[in-house]
């Protein structure tokens, strides 16, 4: 079993643990979004979970790492932090904060990380900018919410562990990159009612269930 | 390969090879005139059909035996569309005739073609050396080239897989086939070939990677998702030489150990599309792919993949998950494709000018390779230079010669007497250089030292009326819009970007934008997923290190000083200059914003003009009185006299 060091603390891990969930295992949290296990390869598109590893030149992403023995790992480094700050400001940029009216509130990650790293749920300096469409209601259950989303994609993997293939998918690209359930032909194959996967896991409660099955039919 | 094989191979490329002879041989001792026209994409579009059909017309009107060889692109865009005329009788060399349309083609072939007067006043240059006409050699253009990938582009016709191998053509296959994989490998790398995508990573290297990485089936790629604004190398070199290609990646697989090779072409791209395919095609029936290639063990097949014009997919991961069937976003490296690619398969991904290299280098030898270019890259680099330059089109140049020749000798400059202001290498990666750079000699360590870089090739060379906030904020436009949406850093932090430089070219900076411009693109350069977003700040920061001063009169001044944003500037006539009673700007004013001074010259009238720019057009050169002005409000007062009650 590889030991290393993070922070000067020593750890333990099986081989082949990716470094990330070592650390928070141990009780070290390193901010991330879009790490899940079993998404193989990690889809890596939060750049949150930097951290310096002695020998590499640039802060790395802590999901894309499996633990080595004698392993110097800092989690706090300036250049870390710059990073860190930076991406969650972008998020924080292009997120509609209206927490008292949010079903994540006080269990969001955005909010957890921006305790954390000491950055305002309202970053000064950069402009805001969301995108035209507030909700998606063209899901019979489901609400999307784009301007919440993060698009960490990991409602898109449990989706399709569950079954077999995932109604949700990317679409679009650049800035009005979302989530949509673009491609499903069927919706009524999915058992989209009992499921809720993809809710439960949505770090920011960007998906949300309809209150009724008749609003939809409205 | 042992020597019973060997001389099979040989037995069936020779009988190959005879055909292809004959039939060039039979070509050239037909003694009627040959008509070799350039039909790529860029001579289509500048007229080449309607080329070609004037000359079969005008043949059968005189009723003259000729020959029409259609032929790819010589990279002489700016010439297009390119004719050489080959008319032994007439006692004049093969001549290279430019921007020849349907008319000059029915009078060349009325008037050279029947009568022998070549017409001198329209021929640009003999094709080789006599004592008539000068040669093209004579001109930079031609003589300041060292020709590898392009040796034989424009020269063949690319649906006539005998005329390549005419010109020698698969021979080196042959000579590969009888070779041990490594010793290619090490052949390859000696050459000191670099990956000619962008990157530079060294070609017989990742061979070698490949070749290393087990025993299991490797798969070649050729990443021809060209994508760059005003880069076109790629596509040229496929409509106008295909086989050359097609011959590297049969080395290549070969080398490494692929049964199954994939051109990925943009289907934007139909005519490389449609020859690429074809060339597969015939190279298939002659046994030069295939199942056993030329008698051999060793089995290619080479499948064509149209990439659906996704900029990201040129992207080396995002474009195997492209092949794949998924949406194309790139994914975290390592691991690298050659450790884990198309179908978890070890799979080398290579340019399509890195490709062509291969068969020239072991035709060669990798020393004579090494003499071309630079120590650190040896070889030839091609360069698509557009932008405000007097012979725009494809350059082939050793490694090593400066901006300065490239820019100057070799292309004639820049038009109109204008002055040379920047260039940007390297596509929306790359970064825009100022004069300071003009003798920093091209390579892909020079280039990414001076902030640019080599990228696949795209070179826009911009005069002194360019703003360079808008150039920055053209490419961030672009990337923006290519982005995946993937990572965070990419997909929101060059929207911010985009908005500033937005916001800039409209004059409305703010204090404090150029210091963000700043941090934000050198996080979004460490933070970004992939080559996309970690290089799209480049032409950011390297306009504002070589420009700053426009960015600060952008910003504090509300001030373009090239007089290009159009919400900085305003319009009006020298009054010294406007000519009494002319009317050529009123007249094409789409909004009647010009009006007439009570002494008859001509004013704007602010309110109401749109900063077009017509009125530039229509004044006439002697009195060029049209003027722009920047910020708007510095612009003299000319009163207007008041309307004349209209009468009933």
């Amino acid at each position: 079993m590889p030991k290393f060091l993070v922070d000067n603390k020593e750890i333990q891990a099986k081989q082949g643990t990716i470094l990330l969930k070592a650390c928070l295992d141990n009780e070290i949290y390193i901010p991330n979004l879009c790490y899940l296990e079993g998404i193989d390869p990690p889809s890596v598109s939060c750049r949150m979970c930097f951290v310096k590893i002695e020998g590499e030149r640039q802060p790395v992403p802590s999901c894309t790492v499996t633990v080595k023995d004698d392993m110097v790992v800092k989690t706090d480094t300036p250049a870390v932090r710059q990073l860190q700050r930076t991406a969650l400001r972008l998020l924080l940029s292009v997120h509609h904060v209206d927490c008292k009216n949010c079903q994540a509130n006080k269990k969001c990650e955005l909010q957890r990380m921006a305790k954390f790293l000491k950055v305002g749920l309202k970053p000064k300096g950069l402009e805001r900018h969301l995108r035209e469409i507030e909700i998606d209601r063209s899901h019979p259950f489901l609400d999307y919410y784009p301007n919440r989303c993060v698009l960490c994609g990991k409602c898109i993997h449990v989706c399709r562990e569950k079954n077999g293939q995932s109604a949700l998918t990317f679409s679009k690209r650049g800035f009005d990159t979302v989530i949509s359930f673009y491609g499903v032909k069927d919706l009524s194959t999915f058992e989209c009612e009992n499921c809720n996967a993809c809710i439960d896991i949505c770090p920011v409660g960007a998906l949300i269930l309809k209150e009724s099955k008749e609003e939809f039919l409205k | 390969m042992n020597p019973a094989g060997n001389e099979k191979i040989d037995q069936i490329f020779n009988a190959v090879y005879k055909e292809a002879e004959r039939r060039r041989s039979e070509f050239r001792e037909d003694p009627v005139p040959k008509i070799h026209i350039g039909m790529a994409t860029c001579g289509i579009a500048s007229g080449a059909l309607e080329t070609q059909k004037a000359f079969q017309e005008a043949l059968d009107e005189y009723n003259i035996e000729a020959r029409i060889h259609t032929v790819g692109c010589l990279g002489h865009c700016y010439a297009e569309p390119v004719v050489i005329i080959d008319h032994p009788d007439s006692g004049f060399p093969p001549i290279f005739y430019h921007e020849v349309n349907a008319g000059k083609a029915k009078m060349l072939t009325k008037l050279f073609l029947k009568e022998g007067d070549p017409r001198f006043e329209h021929v640009y240059g003999a094709m080789e050396e006599n004592d008539l006409i000068p040669s093209v050699m004579e001109f930079a253009r031609f003589n300041r080239e060292k020709r590898v990938v392009m040796e034989k582009c424009g020269y063949i016709d690319p649906e006539d897989i005998y005329d390549y191998i005419a010109e020698g053509g698969y021979s080196t296959l042959v000579k590969a086939l009888k070779l041990n994989p490594y010793e290619i490998i090490k052949e390859v790398q000696n050459s000191g070939l670099r990956g000619r995508g962008g990157a530079g990573f060294p070609t017989g290297r990742k061979w070698e990677l490949a070749k290393g990485s087990g025993e299991q089936e490797k798969i070649v790629i050729c990443n021809a998702d060209e994508g760059d604004p005003g880069a076109y190398m790629d596509r040229t070199i496929l409509e106008s030489n295909p086989h050359q290609v097609i011959e590297g990646m049969a080395i290549c697989a070969y080398a490494v150990g692929a049964k199954k090779a994939i051109i990925y072409v943009r289907a934007e791209y139909p005519l490389a599309v449609n020859i690429v395919t074809k060339a597969i095609r015939q190279a298939t029936e002659l046994g030069l792919l295939g199942k056993s290639v030329l008698g051999s063990s060793f089995d290619l097949e080479i499948d064509v993949f149209r990439g659906s014009g996704a900029f990201v997919c040129g992207e080396e991961t995002a474009l195997i998950r492209s092949i794949e069937g998924y949406r194309g976003m790139p994914r975290h490296r390592p691991p690298y494709p050659v450790q884990k690619g198309l179908w978890n398969q070890s799979t080398v991904i290579n340019n399509v000018k890195t490709l062509a290299s291969v068969s020239p280098i072991l035709d060669h030898g990798a020393d004579w390779y090494r003499e071309i270019g630079t120590e650190n890259t040896p070889g030839t680099a091609i360069f698509s230079v557009v932008g405000n330059v007097v012979h725009a089109g494809l350059v082939e140049i050793p490694m090593g010669v400066s901006l300065r020749t490239l820019i100057f000798d070799i292309c004639g400059g820049i038009p109109d007497n204008k002055k040379f202001k920047a260039v940007q290498i390297g596509g929306p990666s790359g970064g825009c250089l100022n004069e300071d750079f003009l003798d920093t000699p091209i390579d892909f360590d020079s280039l990414t030292e001076a902030g640019a870089m080599m990228g696949s090739g795209g070179m826009v060379v911009m005069d002194e009326d360019t703003c360079m906030v808008e150039v920055s904020r053209y490419f961030l436009d672009f990337t923006q819009n290519e982005s995946c949406g993937k990572c965070t850093f990419c997909r929101i932090g060059t929207y911010h970007l985009l908005k500033i430089l937005e916001r800039l070219t409209k004059g409305e900076g703010q204090d404090g934008d150029l210091e963000l411009l700043e941090t934000l693109s050198k996080d979004i350069k460490v933070g970004s997923l992939c080559g996309l977003g970690k290089t799209a700040p480049n032409p950011v920061l390297t306009s504002i290190k070589y420009f700053r001063d426009e960015y600060e009169a952008h910003i504090y001044e509300k001030r373009c000083p090239a007089l290009m944003c159009r919400p900085m500037i305003a319009f009006y006539f020298d009054l010294d200059l406007c000519a009494r009673g002319c009317d050529a700007c009123a007249t094409c004013c789409p909004v009647e914003a010009v009006f007439t001074t009570s002494n008859r010259k001509k004013g704007v009238d602010q309110e109401l003009c749109v900063k077009c720019g017509e009125c530039i057009v229509a004044c006439p050169p002697e009195y060029d009185a049209v003027r722009k002005v920047s910020p708007p409000d510095r612009v003299p007062h000319i009163e207007k006299p008041p309307e004349k009650e209209k009468e009933e």
